[in-house]
């Protein structure tokens, strides 16, 4: 079952992968792979929600939070592509836009996981305390 | 017909990356990222893009990897004040993921 729940998040979490940088070539050109940069970072604030609204007390079951976000988010997120395309931008950029992006990621994922985080857990708080 | 291939390739790279999360709690997300930059640098370097490569590549590999993950682990390090192995996962993860990623990329050619 709990296989089950991720595999079909993984499913998910691909295809909108895949539909963000389809849209994002339209909407921006460039060799910048802002596709996995968006999947990227909105995935970093989503997970960090999840994990601090559960932080506390388990307001999301088990098997709904390995669907979520071991299973789609996970999923929507990927490391892979992102080592990847920082050694194509070096090939067909420059060193210092493959810096860029590194140092984008790495900074923006941190403080978007970091901000989903401490709301999640703000919410959860608010919640445990009214009941 | 490519959303499928990518439906296909993700359902199995979420359960891969979860059946090893079972099996290496600790280093799961280092590990799978990193045998998974050195993947698809391979399948990059290989061959073309291909249907094979939305399969394997944007599917499998892109599920199999996690960013979301990587990063709310160095969160919770961060918490719990371990700054100094926080540091060390985020220079080895990209560190290595970049330097796996082109080596990968670089034996896929040379194939």
């Amino acid at each position: 079952m709990n296989y089950l729940a991720v595999g079909i998040g993984g499913m998910a979490g691909s295809i909108i992968r895949y539909l963000i940088s389809l849209y994002s070539i339209n909407l921006w050109s460039g060799s910048f792979p802002y596709g996995t940069f968006t999947a990227n970072m909105c995935g970093c604030f989503i997970l960090g929600l999840l994990t601090g609204l559960n932080e506390k007390k388990e307001m999301i079951p088990k098997t709904i939070m390995l669907g979520l976000g071991t299973g789609m988010i996970g999923s929507l997120t990927t490391f892979s592509a992102f080592s990847v395309e920082t050694v194509q931008l070096y090939e067909s950029s420059s060193i210092y836009i493959a810096g860029l992006y590194v140092l984008l990621s790495a900074v923006f994922g941190l403080l978007l996981a970091w901000s989903g985080f401490y709301i999640g857990q703000k919410g959860s708080e608010k919640v445990v305390v009214n009941k | 017909m490519n959303i499928l291939l990518i439906a296909v390739g993700g359902f199995f790279g979420a359960i891969a990356r979860y059946f090893i999360a079972k099996k290496l709690p600790s280093i799961s997300t280092f590990f799978v990222n990193m045998t998974g930059s050195f993947l698809l640098g391979f399948l990059m370097g290989v061959m073309p893009p291909s249907k094979w490569s939305l399969l394997l590549g944007v599917g499998f590999l892109g599920s199999y990897t996690t960013f979301s993950t990587f990063k709310v682990e160095i969160i919770h390090q961060f918490r719990e004040k371990k700054w100094k192995p926080a540091l060390a996962y985020m220079f080895l993860s990209y560190f290595g993921g970049i330097l796996l990623a082109f080596f990968g990329y670089m034996s896929g050619l040379r194939l």
